[in-house]
């Protein structure tokens, strides 16, 4: 069919171009048009965020990336000629660093309301998992960003965290000096970590325009965690929830402004105002605060590959959650008993936060190893457990009717059926 | 960024009509604004950045002492990144610079406003051909045709005033901006 | 409405672990009130050139500021001239020359401070075993920043009888094991203040503190102002943002 595509779009060239290739076409669709159920709250606005996020740690990472020198004798002193004479260089380092720290606020509180609300259940896996690995993908570009600056912090952090790899037999050794490519952390490691930090974030970009692919197959889900049934359930993307996601982005902009220009270095550690030196480690070490909870979990166990095990292993634990949740209800509104517990896993990862920071002993540590011990139990026994014991609430028929009739759906009892347990 | 609406009100203006849909319009056109004019600001911190730093302008200007160098020797000095020509031009040089008829150059200038003093010539080392470093800076160099430089890229010919006198350079050896600080001392930039 | 609440909420506990972070080591750093603190804050310009004289006249006898490039003291008030006199006070190596030596020459506004030993095992040797530290993020790269430095500063006092000092060493009630190789350098009337200050000790730390302060953040001012002005921008935008979010969503039932 050698004749090109109808398309409806006015514009002779957006038409033209849009019957060879119709990406707008697609824009249109899924960005447009895009259905969003009409009851989706502030917390739905998070995953925009961490969008916008990730474009604002791209654009000020490539700037960056063009007055920076990735040699242990020139790291340090470059970042510091960034922050002293190149214009504006200040401003992108400290939006740069303290983004990374704006983008884990955001992507946390993004899957905590997935935690919430079941996003991650059926038919949402994929688009779960994909998250999953996009965290992952993450922690991973800012830990070896953290390293490019070369400060104490940077060297021992990175030596902490390669010599993870060291515990698994036989091919732990191996495997770090591989890492290292040399028999410490030094030049090659630096230039390694600074080409595969350019080149993660774009593979996050490719994650998550799948993400966002998954994503619109299926809809996002609402807080009420029932499907939309039809257009009086829902509004399009565009204009509503585009100007409440920006309305969203810009209140997020003013917390991470206040950061920025006025405590720039609250959430960074003084030592990393120390050149690297490998002679002599710092006092704490202390990874950046968005790893706090993992680092108390590897302290916690005893054992070494233990420790490390159960770290990779909280994470890992997240891409099962649509299977090891047994309920057939999404929503924590419907979900009286899992609720409670669902809270307590908040706290219990600030708690494991907190812990990570403080020095490994006495009480924080029996702190730790109470709050490793409920993570793992609130994901490997109460979830699958409490899908079958607990009676959730009656669900609310439709979506227009919760929302318009308020309250929640709950009182009009005459329409809502209970749901069957699974 | 998601400051552009599309607000639903714009077709049908007139059917909705009424005071309430101007302002609702006016609301509109004033957030989109603001968005731009933020947007816009953002870009230059990026844009400038790009440009030379604070070390790099703090280098921009430097004294050079004349004093070393002997009548007919020439020394290269390093400014902006670039070589600067700095020649101490012998009795004949001189004399055959400024004898030269103007109306046989193809860029004509005449010698004294090539230089301050007339024995410093001071020229940027650069051909204006394609950016060549012209020969001509050591006794044992080819002067080219006219006593001055040769550039051995293309050919181009420069006298003894850095004017261009043969070959594809469409203009004389730059000069850069300097002052005399002193007898035998110069500041460049 | 109630869900921001919770995410602002969240976010919040987040930073607090953040503040734990640094909370967790060191011994208590008394806060002050800076004239740079704050929103509005601004470096004190005379208190950074009366530290930036205690810096040359006493600190950097030892201690090297090898990042900062003189030219950054215009941003405490010097002028050009000012800072050509200041960069000639300092003899700074160059080279090689055409007979292939190093030479020393009066140092120039874009030269960096230059440092008081070659490198780390003169300074050490010079210094009794101790290796002082270099200035240039002093007060950026200890916990309690500035208040810090002031603490160490008038830190000084005789040693607790129950602890023993190790040779050449000093106690210092504020220095992570209280025992350091530097003296008590600051003395009441040590140096000369040009604008008639009173030299004491505290008046002394105070001022070196302001100048390390600036020296760390040579833009802390610029950034200041330029975040006051972002706020408010960002203030008005989401307000603007709000009610067309409200016109909008008002249409839908």
């Amino acid at each position: 069919m050698a004749q090109a595509q109808a398309s409806k779009f006015k514009n002779p060239v957006v038409n033209w171009i849009d019957s060879r290739l119709p990406i707008f076409t697609m824009l249109d669709h899924e960005y447009n048009h895009y259905p969003m159920p009409r009851n989706v709250n502030y917390l739905w606005a998070f995953g925009a965020i961490a969008g916008i996020m990730l474009v604002i740690m791209i654009a000020t990472g490539l700037f960056l990336a063009m007055q920076y020198s990735s040699h242990t004798s020139l790291a340090f002193d470059s970042v510091e000629r960034i922050m002293r004479d190149v214009n504006y260089g200040w401003l992108m380092r400290y939006v740069h660093a303290n983004g990374a720290s704006m983008f884990f606020i955001a992507v946390y509180i993004h899957m905590f309301r997935g935690l919430y609300y079941g996003s991650y259940k059926a038919p949402r896996e994929i688009l779960w998992i994909l998250g999953v690995i996009i965290f992952l993908v993450m922690m991973g570009t800012a830990f070896m960003g953290y390293v490019l600056p070369w400060g104490q912090m940077s060297f021992w952090g990175a030596t902490v965290i390669t010599n993870l790899f060291s515990a698994f037999p036989i091919v732990g050794d191996p495997i770090v000096t591989l890492l290292w490519g040399g028999f410490s952390v030094d030049n090659p490691t630096l230039n390694r970590f600074f080409a595969l930090h350019f080149l993660l974030p774009f593979v996050l970009l490719g994650l998550v325009i799948l993400h966002t692919a998954a994503l619109h197959v299926c809809g996002s889900n609402n807080p009420l965690g029932i499907d939309a049934k039809g257009p009086q359930d829902t509004v399009p993307f565009n204009p509503y929830v585009t100007i409440k996601d920006g309305f969203a982005v810009v209140i997020f902009l003013i917390i991470y402004a206040i950061f920025v220009f006025f405590m720039p270095n609250y959430m960074g550690h003084p030592d990393n105002y120390i050149p690297a030196n490998p002679l002599v480690t710092p006092a704490h070490i202390v990874p950046e605060w968005y790893f706090l909870p993992f680092y108390a979990m590897l302290r916690a166990i005893p054992d070494k590959l233990g420790g490390v095990l159960a770290m990779f292993g909280s994470i890992a634990l997240l891409a099962f959650l649509p299977w090891l949740d047994r309920s057939k209800v999404r929503s924590c509104k419907f979900r009286p008993v899992y609720r409670q517990f669902f809270w307590i896993l908040a706290i219990d990862a600030l708690v494991l936060g907190y812990a990570g920071a403080m020095p490994a002993e006495g009480a924080w540590l029996i702190i730790a190893r109470i709050g490793t011990f409920y993570y793992f139990f609130h994901f490997l026994v109460l979830l699958p457990v409490l899908g079958k014991l607990e009676r959730p609430r009656p669900l609310p028929t439709s979506i227009a009717e919760s929302v318009l009739k308020g309250g929640g759906g709950i009182a009009a009892g005459a329409h809502a059926k209970p749901m069957e347990k699974a | 960024m998601a400051q552009t609406t599309h607000p639903p009100g714009t077709g049908g203006h007139a059917a909705s009509g009424g005071e309430g849909s101007s302002r609702r319009d006016f609301l509109y056109l004033a957030t989109g604004a603001v968005g731009v004019v933020g947007v816009a600001s953002v870009a230059w911190p990026f844009i400038d950045s790009l440009n030379p730093a604070a070390d790099t302008l703090a280098l921009a200007s430097i004294d050079v002492d004349l004093a070393p160098v002997a009548e007919g020797q020439a020394i290269t000095v390093t400014w902006r990144g670039k070589p600067v020509f700095v020649r101490h031009r012998t009795a004949e040089e001189i004399e055959s610079a400024k004898k030269v008829n103007l109306g046989d150059l193809r860029d004509p200038v005449a010698d004294d406003a090539r230089v301050k003093k007339p024995e410093w010539l001071i020229v940027i080392g650069i051909c204006t051909h394609l950016g060549c470093v012209p020969l001509g800076q050591k006794v044992t160099d080819p002067r080219g045709d006219y006593g001055g430089w040769f550039c051995p890229c293309h050919g181009s010919h420069y006298d003894t005033a850095g004017r261009i006198r043969k070959g594809p350079a469409p203009a004389n050896l730059v000069l850069p901006t300097y002052a005399f600080t002193g007898d035998t001392k110069i500041r460049l930039g | 409405m109630r869900a921001l609440k919770t995410a602002i909420l969240s976010a919040a506990l987040a930073l607090g672990i953040a503040g734990a972070a640094q909370a967790a080591e060191g011994v208590h750093i008394p806060k002050q009130d800076w004239p740079h603190s704050g929103i509005f804050g601004t470096i004190d310009k005379a208190s950074a050139q009366r530290g930036f004289q205690i810096y040359k006249e006493v600190c950097s006898a030892c201690h090297s500021m090898r990042l900062v490039p003189i030219r950054t003291l215009a941003g405490i008030g010097y002028n050009e001239e000012e800072l050509k006199a200041i960069a000639a006070s300092y003899e700074v190596q160059a080279g090689p020359n055409d007979q292939g030596e190093m030479f020393m020459r009066p140092g120039l506004a874009s030269d960096r401070f230059p440092s008081p030993f070659p490198n780390d095992q003169a300074a050490r040797v010079a210094n009794n075993g101790a290796l002082p530290p270099d200035l240039s993020l002093m007060a950026k790269a200890r916990v309690g920043g500035e208040d810090y430095v002031y603490a160490f500063l008038t830190g000084f006092e005789e040693a607790p009888a129950d602890v023993h000092l190790m040779p050449g060493m000093n106690y210092n009630k504020v220095f992570p094991g209280h025992q350091v190789g530097m003296p008590n350098i600051l003395q009441p009337d040590g140096v000369t203040f040009a604008d008639g200050t009173k030299a004491t000790v505290e008046q002394q730390a105070h001022d070196v503190a302001t100048f390390l302060t600036f020296a760390a953040e040579p833009h802390l001012d610029a950034r200041k102002q330029m975040g006051v002005k972002v706020v408010l921008f960002l203030i008005v935008l989401a307000g603007l943002m709000y009610a067309v979010k409200r016109k909008l969503w008002s249409t839908l039932h």
